[in-house]
């Protein structure tokens, strides 16, 4: 299968040299080569997997439980100003 | 002392033996000498982990003893810890520090254990030889010119040269088990749901599991009674999970009425011969422990690591969207504007495996294709599943190899990522299926180790952990330790 890698790398966010790209491009076709197989398994009316015990997803009740913490949540951040998360320009 | 077990090492600290602080710094002692020629840790903090011994003896002579008490613990680079960088072994996460302690870490600490250090480990749990690690490759104690498995070979490497008793690792697709399988060690993947995922950074959620890994069946019950248990803060852990009795699990000597389910599919011609030797022998071992040995199939185990292949990228291609340099980790000098940012970041910051999973799940995901990957893999999956149900309608357990070959050379499989994949072909469908499974030692094929996988009903940790215990005590394989790092062979 031909993929156009360019175009997934563009979905993922991810520049790629031109020499990542030809290496990527056969690898993905070969990986997806692979799993090709799962074309021919007969999955007519089987339900796909949600959560390995099929638990349900709990409910909370919406109130603030983490206290007011944006300096330390803040702090990994490459660059903040004001309590704001700082990048290049958006809207001119 | 060094290649003592955890459980030892409590004896000799509660019967006063030893303290707290000696037991840290004979390790500390280990790592200074040996860590340079392994890579098994990526950060320690000599004065820190002391300092967490001093505490613990001063706890222990005013208070009863917690369940980990003293003992030394090391935890892969994926755990997000306040003390320390949490770097996942990736360029992205670089110098970064957590601003808060994951879940299992809060419980190692409220057990009253030591945290020693990071250990290496494929870059986001990516792989299964601890060479995709941004931060050099890991060596295995058995034969340096060979991988620890992966991805949490860093704590498989670490315990098995005895630079600390235990560790913790985490296995999304035989990340705990494969490792401990090539370096002779013991590790237990707890049921989906049993441990909580809060604070460990996301590889593929519906398949990562926390668990330990140790030099006895025993002391992988003392963690994983430390750290299991619902959270509140992770919505897959399940809040109603069916309790175990850790310890007693592991006092089984014999097989007696066990009835052990041997797969076809996981004895196959293409493996390790010798491996499979091994494995034979093993299961001959517990047929005069008293065992029953029942051929049975799990006919969709060929499709494993297919659905496997599409579902984890898919999920790591979405979890790792949130690298993109504005809350946290690596961003590229003078960005142009925001999407020469994140695309440049990125291209930085993440390895060339890490980026053919992001790719792959990303393909899989992209319009017109969610059909037929990732919905039809999922569905696969449930097949894969209903298998085990069915098998353990017959049998109690199920028996396999862990991995079809032992520890292979650095390098070796490094150009074909499809080869590698393959590496993983006995534990992946146990991650699909969300059951616990557990590698310990049976032998050795050409001077490395085999590790001998079982598999238990969801949340039946007790059922392998007996079956393991009797196994464990009737041979020696468990007391082996590599020679080069001052074991007895």
């Amino acid at each position: 299968m031909e993929i156009d890698v360019r175009k997934v790398a563009m979905l993922s966010r991810i520049r790629l040299t031109d020499d990542e790209a030809a290496e990527l491009g056969p690898q993905l076709s070969s990986i997806l080569g692979y799993v090709e197989q799962l074309s021919a398994v007969d999955t007519d009316g089987v339900k796909p997997t949600a959560h390995p015990h099929d638990a349900a997803m709990p409910l909370r009740a919406n109130v603030v439980t983490n206290g007011n913490r944006r300096e330390e949540l803040q702090a990994p951040a490459p660059k903040t100003e004001s309590g704001l998360y700082v990048v290049p320009k958006v809207i001119e | 002392m060094p290649f003592s077990s955890l459980s030892d090492i409590q004896n000799r600290l509660s019967s006063g033996k030893t303290t707290a602080v000696e037991v840290a710094q004979l390790y500390l002692e280990r790592i200074a000498t040996y860590n340079d020629g392994l890579n098994a840790f990526v950060h320690i903090d000599p004065a820190h982990v002391l300092a967490q011994a001093e505490a613990s003896d001063k706890y222990r002579a005013e208070h009863d003893a917690r369940p980990l008490e003293g003992l030394p613990i090391a935890v892969k680079d994926i755990f997000c810890t306040q003390d320390g960088p949490t770097q996942c072994c990736s360029n992205i996460l670089k110098d970064f520090h957590a601003p808060y302690d994951a879940h299992v870490i809060t419980k190692l600490k409220e057990a009253g254990a030591v945290l020693v250090g990071k250990t290496n480990m494929d870059e986001f749990a990516m792989g299964s030889s601890t060479e995709t690690s941004a931060f050099g490759v890991c060596r295995n104690p058995w034969d340096t010119d060979r991988i620890p498995g992966g991805s949490s070979g860093g704590s498989a490497a670490a315990v098995a040269a005895a630079l600390t008793p235990a560790a913790l690792g985490t296995d999304t697709g035989g990340s705990i088990r494969q490792p401990a399988a090539v370096t002779g060690i013991t590790g237990l993947k707890p049921t989906y749901g049993r441990v909580s995922r809060r604070g460990i950074i996301a590889f593929a959620s519906s398949l990562d599991q926390a668990g330990p890994m140790t030099r006895t069946v025993k002391d992988c019950a003392m963690i994983t009674a430390a750290i299991s248990g619902h959270d509140s803060a992770d919505a897959t852990s399940v809040a109603d999970a069916p309790a175990v009795d850790w310890l007693a699990a592991c006092d089984a000597t014999d097989m007696k009425g066990l009835k052990i389910g041997k797969p076809k599919e996981y004895f196959v011609d293409g493996m390790d011969p010798e491996v499979r030797a091994c494995v034979e022998a093993a299961l001959k071992q517990c047929e005069a422990l008293g065992a029953e040995i029942i051929d049975i199939s799990l006919p969709n185990t060929e499709h494993a690591v297919a659905a496997y292949y599409v579902i984890a990228p898919s999920e790591a291609s979405a979890n790792l969207s949130r690298y993109d340099s504005v809350r946290f980790g690596h961003r590229c000098e003078n960005p142009e504007d925001l999407l020469d940012m994140y695309t440049r970041s990125r291209d930085e910051g993440f390895g060339s495996e890490v980026k053919r999973r992001i790719l792959t799940g990303a393909f899989a995901l992209s319009s017109g294709y969610y059909d037929a990957y990732y919905l039809k893999a999922q569905q696969v999956r449930t097949l894969v599943q209903q298998d085990f149900i069915t098998a353990f309608e017959q049998v109690d357990v199920i028996a396999t190899p862990t991995s079809p070959i032992t520890a292979f050379k650095l390098g070796e499989k490094t150009d074909d990522p499809l080869t590698m994949y393959l590496s993983d072909i006995f534990t992946i469908a146990v991650n699909l299926a969300g059951l616990p499974g557990l590698s310990q030692p049976c032998g050795f094929a050409s001077d490395l180790p085999v590790g001998l996988q079982w598999i238990g009903p969801a949340w039946r940790e007790d059922a392998i952990l007996s079956a393991a215990a009797a196994y464990e005590g009737a041979t020696d394989w468990a007391t082996r330790s590599p020679v080069a790092f001052g074991g007895e062979s």
